[in-house]
C-alpha cells in the first residue's frame, strides 16, 4: 500500500455501535470446500458496509448467513445480540436477479413480505404502495414484472425490501444485472437512501468502484478461503454533489490502493 | 511529445468516411412496412389455420378418392356418416359411455399425479421411493398388460379406468417433479427471507412457478388417457366409441368407423384447449394481462 493512498482512507475506528456481528464464522460446503474461515467482523449501525472480494471469496455466502438463509459450518451471527437462527422481520434481502414472482403485480411483489407478516390487505397496500412512488414506480403498480426493464425490477426488489421496515438491508450485487447508465443512477439513489433511511446496510459487491463510492466500510475478503483481508473506511464526504465523490482524490487513491491489493489473488 | 500531439490532431483533421458504404445509395430507408388489409388478412392466424385444416381435408377427400384402400372413404362421406351418427343419437350414446371410464381416470390421474409429482419435487426421499415406478410404468408396452390387468380386475369399468390411467399418470407425474424440483432458487430464498413458512413457500412460490410446467404435463397426459380410453375399449370389451370403431368396421361401414375415431379427436382436442383456457383464467394473470 502506498504511502499517498494511506492519508484517504484509515485503519477502520473501533465499532461501538453494532448492528450485526460475525463470530468466528466458518462455511464449508460438502465436507470439503471451504468457503469461509474465521470470520470476525462488526457491522457498525447506521452505515454502509460493503464486503468486496474476488469471485469465489465468498462474500454472498457470508451475507446469506447473516441473511440466515445458510447456516454457517462454525461460528456465530448476532443481530441486536441476538443469535442468528434463521431470517428474521430486522433483515431484509435485495436479491442480484430481483427474485420477482413473475406471476404477480408490482403492488403484490412489494407486499409479498407484509403479507407474510400478517398485516391486513388494505394496510399491506396502502404501505407498498408508498414505498413503490419512493423508488419511483407510481403508476406501475398494476404492472407484471415482465413488462419492466431490469432497473425497474431491481427498484420493485428494493420496494419489497424497505416496505418490511427491516433494521439491516442485505444487498446482494443488486445492481450488477442492470447497465452501467442505470447502475450510476442507483449508486447515487442509494446515497440519498442512506442519508435519508438511517438504516444499516450490507452491501455485496465486485466492483472496487461502486464499493468505494457507496460504503462508510468496506471488508476486503481474500480469495478461497474467504478471509478478512483488510478493513477500509474511505475519507470521503458523502453530504454535496455526487458526481464530486467520483473526482475526489481520495475516491480515486481508494480504488487504486483496492485494486493493488486485490490483483494479488488474481494471479 | 509536443510533436506526437501534433501528428495526433493533424490525423484527427484527415479524417474522414472515405468508405463508400454499400447500402448508401440504395435509396430506401428501412421503415416499418404498413399491411395492407389482403396480406393481413392472409396471415391472420385464422386465416392460416384454416388453410391447414383445409389442406388436410383436401388431402384426405383425394386420398379416399383415388382410392388408396377400398376401406378408406373421403373426407365428404366421413362427415356424412358423423353427420347421421349424430342425428340418431349413438354418438352421444357412445360418448355417455365412454367417457365414464376417461372421467374417472383422468380426474383420478390429475389429482394423484400431480399429488405424488409434487410430493417428488419436495422430498428427495419420496422422489427415490416413488419415480421408479413411474420411469417403469412410462415405457411400459401397455397393450401387453391389459390381459393382465384383465385378468385381476375383470372386463368392467376398473380395467378400463386403470388402463386410462397408466396412459395418462406418468407423465404427469414427472412433470410435476420437474416443475417443483426446478423452482428458481432465489425465489425460494426470497420467500424464506420474507418469512414465508414453509407451507406458504409451497403454496405461494413453488405451485406457482411449477404450474405451467404441471400444466404441460397435464395435457400431455389428457391427451394420453383420450388414447388409453379408446385403446380400452378396442382391447378389453368393446363399449362406447370403441364399440362403434369396431362393430362399423365388422360390418363394413367404414365413413362410421372414420367418423367415430374423429369425434373422439376432435372432443380430445377441445378437451385440451378448454384447460389451456382454465390455465391462463386462473394460474397466469400476467399472461392475462398482455393479451
Amino acid at each position: 500500500m502506498t504511502a499517498l493512498a494511506h492519508q484517504f482512507f484509515t485503519e477502520p475506528s473501533p465499532v461501538t455501535d453494532c448492528a450485526v456481528s460475525v463470530r468466528n464464522v466458518g462455511k464449508v460446503y460438502a465436507g470439503v470446500v471451504t468457503a469461509l474461515e474465521n470470520i470476525n467482523v462488526d457491522f457498525p449501525r447506521g452505515q454502509l458496509t460493503s464486503l468486496l472480494g474476488p469471485s469465489g471469496c465468498g462474500k454472498t455466502t457470508l451475507l446469506k448467513i447473516i441473511a440466515g438463509l445458510l447456516p454457517a459450518t462454525s461460528g456465530e451471527v448476532l443481530v441486536n445480540d441476538l443469535p442468528v437462527a434463521g431470517p428474521g422481520p430486522e433483515r431484509a434481502f435485495v436479491f442480484q436477479d430481483f427474485a420477482l414472482m413473475p406471476w404477480a403485480n408490482v403492488l403484490r411483489n412489494v407486499a409479498f413480505g407484509l403479507e407474510m407478516r400478517g398485516i391486513a390487505k388494505s394496510e399491506r397496500e396502502e404501505i407498498a404502495r408508498s414505498h413503490i412512488a419512493q423508488v419511483g414506480l407510481a403508476g406501475f403498480e398494476a404492472r407484471y414484472p415482465h413488462e419492466l426493464s431490469g432497473g425497474m425490477r431491481q427498484r420493485v426488489g428494493l420496494a419489497r425490501a424497505l416496505a418490511v421496515n427491516a433494521d439491516v438491508l442485505l444487498m446482494d450485487e443488486p445492481f450488477s444485472a442492470v447497465d452501467e447508465q442505470i447502475r450510476r443512477k442507483f449508486q447515487e439513489d442509494l446515497l440519498t437512501l442512506i442519508a435519508r433511511e438511517k438504516r444499516t446496510f450490507i452491501f455485496v459487491t465486485h466492483s472496487i468502484e461502486e464499493a468505494v463510492y457507496v460504503s462508510d466500510r468496506i471488508v476486503l475478503l481474500s480469495a478461497r478461503p474467504g478471509r478478512i483481508a483488510q478493513i477500509i473506511e474511505p475519507a470521503i464526504e458523502r453530504g454535496g454533489d455526487p458526481d464530486a465523490i467520483r473526482r475526489h482524490p481520495a475516491y480515486l487513491d481508494t480504488v487504486d490502493a483496492i485494486w493493488q491489493s486485490l490483483k494479488t489473488y488474481l494471479e | 511529445m509536443a510533436e506526437h500531439r501534433a501528428g495526433i490532431e493533424a490525423a484527427h483533421q484527415g479524417y474522414r468516411f472515405s468508405r463508400v458504404f454499400p447500402f448508401q445509395g440504395s435509396g430506401k430507408a428501412l421503415r416499418e412496412k404498413r399491411p395492407n388489409a389482403l396480406a393481413s388478412f392472409a396471415t391472420h392466424h385464422f386465416t392460416l389455420n384454416f388453410l391447414s385444416a383445409a389442406a388436410l381435408c383436401g388431402a384426405w377427400e383425394w386420398a379416399g378418392l383415388v382410392p388408396i384402400s377400398p376401406a378408406f372413404p373421403t373426407f365428404g362421406e366421413t362427415m356424412g356418416a358423423l353427420w347421421s351418427i349424430s342425428a340418431d343419437g349413438s354418438l352421444a350414446g357412445a360418448f355417455a359411455v365412454t367417457l365414464q371410464p376417461l372421467a374417472l381416470g383422468l380426474v383420478v390421474s390429475m389429482v394423484l399425479g400431480v399429488g405424488i409429482g409434487v410430493a417428488m419435487g419436495l422430498s428427495t426421499k419420496t422422489e427415490w421411493l416413488a419415480s421408479p415406478i413411474f420411469i417403469v410404468a412410462q415405457s411400459a408396452p401397455l397393450a401387453a398388460l391389459i390381459p393382465l390387468i384383465v385378468f385381476a380386475y375383470g372386463i368392467g369399468l376398473t380395467s378400463k379406468t386403470i388402463v386410462v390411467c397408466i396412459m395418462a399418470m406418468p407423465v404427469i407425474v414427472l412433470n410435476s417433479f420437474a416443475a417443483v424440483r426446478h423452482t428458481p432458487k432465489s425465489l425460494i430464498e426470497m420467500g424464506e427471507s420474507f418469512l414465508a413458512t414453509r407451507r406458504k413457500v409451497i403454496i405461494r412460490i413453488i405451485l406457482p412457478a411449477a404450474s405451467p410446467v404441471i400444466f404441460a404435463g397435464l395435457r400431455l397426459g389428457c391427451a394420453s388417457g383420450f388414447i388409453g380410453a379408446v385403446l380400452a375399449e378396442l382391447l378389453i370389451t368393446p363399449t362406447g366409441v370403441g364399440d362403434l370403431i369396431t362393430y362399423s368396421r365388422s360390418i363394413a361401414d367404414y365413413p362410421t368407423m372414420y367418423a367415430a375415431i374423429l369425434s373422439i379427436m376432435a372432443f380430445s382436442v377441445l378437451f385440451i384447449e378448454v384447460l389451456s383456457r382454465v390455465e391462463v383464467m386462473i394460474f397466469r394473470p400476467e399472461k392475462r394481462a398482455v393479451s
